[in-house]
């Protein structure tokens, strides 16, 4: 595994030298043209073409459907060529290969900068999209926008919300954590209580630690070209890791992994109580948890002084084209009419899907949606919220998919042994500054 | 394994002198060794025992649910309704019937990867043990070592070379790498060694046959026994595959089993997640039964040939 992606990303980066050299010759002219090429666009789609796209979305045969629809003379392949990791994996070989990649690839943001940072992106600001800007949230945006390019366009997002089983909270007397003193309160209340009971579940997972690092104010990977610098014990960093370490050290966590069968069983049968995650989770909960309907409802997500909201992103991704693509111009219409018209975004937002775009978050349609699930509360309200205080100034390593997939053998033994948070944080340092200086990065850890 | 469960049957083939005699347990039975029952061996077993069979206890319970009683009844015990037919049928039809597809895709991969890798270790296993030839001993050192070399580590430079190729997304991608069987080879080899008396050959060659029918009719039926351990061997490493196709093949309509179900378990993730298990499941219990059926019909070859050469005559 390890061996794979080492070799993968290895690959990857060994382009990020020259990449970076071209695009000190070339960048001076894409972002002045781009007006002149949208034409470009447009001419693509008129003139048609095939395209292949890879996407594990489930509103990805419908998307695709009514694009053809719109645009006869244009056929798209749509290939689920594996979900997350395993399609980075065929893209990164695709991608050092030559040949095999799609035109347009499902990429999410915390992946963006390894494919983007690498060259293996179109940037489509050389099509004027930058001029779209002010349709996504700012969160979103700020993930596709990297160092001054535009590498897709945004398709979810993933803003963290607190969502809380209402039946269990009322059943032992807990009431609606604001801060998350509060919140470690209503964990050591709920399992004392019900020792079957847990607050939330976390076994150790690197996009939601990443998510809280950011939610508490961290920002400890920065890059600079190829200068990159880790600090995941700053200010932000070590304020979730004390907070978290409460839950970890006193076995305050249901030990059950994400996305299992058991997850599933206990979020419907109230043994987990709370989720910290984006807002993408009531698409998830109702069609995995059938049982726990009713009793759910949304609050936005415990703050540290309990004053100011703030929030981060959690999952979500974007659309981008390849440089691989023999016609990047009409990849490039497509991804447009994917992530931006509204027919696109309604087909989404129907599979359940948690819209980026600002126009919809603000739609009164999607506002006053109630579903039976969360009781007929309006949650929409509470997360279109949530991604008005998404924490600016984060940014992803250009190798995070390798650091999260090295994230178990550092601070998942944390995890494992009840222990300390922060010593798990220094061991996943230490392991991506070795492994991202052995990359032909300058890896500086303060 | 094959040798508990059928302690009394001579074994088929088996010589009279070496039929296995009914023990008295605590007696000595002549042989100088006596059987002694050991209590904490007899726990041993029993904790493997439940541990081999633990998860097909599980796959068989769970089949038997639908995806709102696999997520709120126990685990290891039969649910509310018994859905094992409807589960079956939805299996078979979901998304459009990909299930066959993958399990076709499973079988062509099976039958001419695994088939092929068997032929070709077993011709060159008998080469390389009954003629001499300049140059044996290097393909005896790359043969050892190529054993030694795990296929993962291999597969990002296969992918590379089949890239170049245009053999990427093609089921040649998973055939061609499958055929090469260095194990199976090697295994053949030291089989042949013993199994096949070279007065044999001499003799067949002084009767006029010529070498390919001496291979035909004499090598491979002294070397059956052998070539039925690497094709067991072969049909369970391919069927059982999942590294190579992952990163060979993107197009979910040349996918095997292995990668296949693994697509349907990963639609429990993300966005709108859609979680399948109940198909899942009973996707993953299909999916043992070919290889559980081609164990049972080969295991009477497997187990007669284990005992050739272990005595001398």
């Amino acid at each position: 595994m390890h061996k794979r992606l080492r070799t993968i990303v290895a690959a990857a980066v060994t382009t990020v030298a020259v990449t970076a050299a071209l695009a000190g010759c070339s960048s001076g002219s894409t972002s002045s043209s781009g007006g002149g090429n949208a034409d470009a666009v447009t001419a693509a789609l008129k003139k048609g073409g095939s395209l292949t796209y890879w996407s594990w979305t489930p509103s990805g045969a419908a998307q695709v459907k009514a694009f053809e629809k719109a645009y006869p003379k244009v056929k798209v392949k749509l290939v689920n060529a594996g979900t997350g990791n395993d399609e980075y994996t065929k893209l990164q070989n695709a991608i050092k290969a030559g040949s095999g990649a799609p035109d347009v690839a499902q990429i999410e943001y915390y992946a963006m900068p390894q494919f983007a940072l690498a060259g293996s992106l179109s940037d489509l600001s050389q099509y004027g999209f930058d001029s779209l800007k002010s349709k996504y949230t700012s969160g979103t945006w700020g993930s596709v926008d990297l160092d001054g390019k535009l590498y897709g366009l945004p398709q979810d997002s993933g803003p963290m919300a607190m969502f809380y089983n209402k039946t269990v909270f009322d059943k032992y007397g807990l009431s609606v954590p604001k801060t998350w003193d509060e919140y470690l309160a209503d964990a050591k209340k709920l399992h004392a209580a019900n020792p079957d009971a847990y607050l939330t579940s976390d076994t150790g997972d690197a996009g939601f630690t990443t998510s809280m690092i950011w939610q508490a104010g961290g920002t400890p990977f920065k890059t600079d070209g190829t200068k990159v610098t880790v600090n995941l014990q700053d200010a932000g960093s070590k304020k979730w890791a004390d907070t978290w370490s409460t839950l970890v050290e006193n076995k305050l966590l249901a030990p059950t992994p994400g996305f299992t069968d058991d997850w599933y069983k206990q979020l419907a049968n109230g043994d987990i109580a709370t989720q910290i995650t984006g807002a993408w989770f009531p698409g998830v909960i109702e069609s995995g948890a059938k049982a726990g309907s009713g009793d759910w409802r949304v609050a936005p997500i415990p703050t540290y002084d309990g004053t100011t909201a703030v929030t981060a992103e959690n999952g979500g991704g974007a659309q981008a084209v390849l440089k691989q693509s023999k016609n990047q111009a009409l990849a490039a219409g497509f991804v447009k009419w994917l992530n931006s018209s509204t027919e696109s975004v309604d087909t989404f937002l129907a599979s359940g899907g948690f819209p980026s775009t600002t126009s919809t978050l603000k739609s009164s349609d999607f506002l006053a949606t109630k579903p039976d699930y969360f009781g007929q509360q309006d949650i929409n309200t509470v997360l279109a919220g949530a991604s008005d205080s998404v924490k600016s100034g984060w940014s992803y390593l250009p190798f995070q998919v390798y650091a999260n997939s090295i994230y178990a053998d550092t601070v998942g033994q944390s995890y494992q042994n009840n222990g300390d948070l922060n010593a798990g944080l220094k061991a996943w340092q230490a392991a991506i500054v070795k492994y991202g200086n052995q990359q032909g990065f300058t890896v500086t850890s303060k | 394994m094959s040798t508990l469960t059928r302690p009394v049957v001579p074994a088929p083939g088996a010589r009279p002198g070496r039929t296995p005699r009914r023990i008295r347990p605590g007696k000595n039975d002549g042989s100088g060794l006596r059987e002694k029952k050991s209590l904490p061996m007899t726990a041993i077993m029993v904790v493997f025992l439940v541990y081999s069979f633990a998860p097909l206890f599980y796959l068989i319970v769970n089949s038997t649910k639908s995806q709102d009683d696999l997520l709120s009844t126990f685990g290891l015990w039969f649910g509310n309704g018994f859905d094992l037919f409807a589960n079956i049928r939805d299996v078979f039809t979901y998304n459009g019937g990909i299930f066959l597809q993958w399990f076709g895709n499973t079988l062509l991969y099976v039958v001419v990867g695994a088939g092929g890798a068997t032929f070709l270790a077993t011709i060159a296993g008998y080469g390389l043990a009954k003629f001499r030839f300049v140059g044996r001993r290097a393909v005896f050192a790359v043969v050892l070592g190529s054993i030694a070399i795990p296929g993962t580590a291999l597969a990002v430079p296969t992918f590379l070379l089949f890239s170049k190729l245009g053999l990427t997304n093609t089921p040649w991608a998973i055939i061609l790498p499958s055929l090469i069987s260095p194990f199976g080879m090697y295994l053949v080899w030291t089989y042949a060694v013993d199994a096949i008396p070279t007065e044999l050959l001499e003799a067949a060659r002084m009767d006029g046959a010529s070498e390919l029918r001496i291979f035909f009719t004499i090598a491979v039926k002294l070397l059956t026994p052998g070539i039925v351990t690497v094709l067991l061997f072969s049909v369970v490493a391919v069927w059982n595959n999942y590294f190579l196709p992952l990163i060979m093949l993107s197009d979910p309509r040349l996918y095997p089993l292995t990668v296949g179900l693994n697509q349907w378990s990963q639609q429990a993730q993300g966005v709108a997640a859609h979680p399948i298990y109940n198909l899942v499941v009973t996707g993953a219990l299909i999916t043992i039964i070919p290889i559980v059926v081609v164990f049972l019909l080969l295991q009477r070859y497997w187990q007669s040939g284990l005992g050739a050469g272990g005595v001398k005559e």
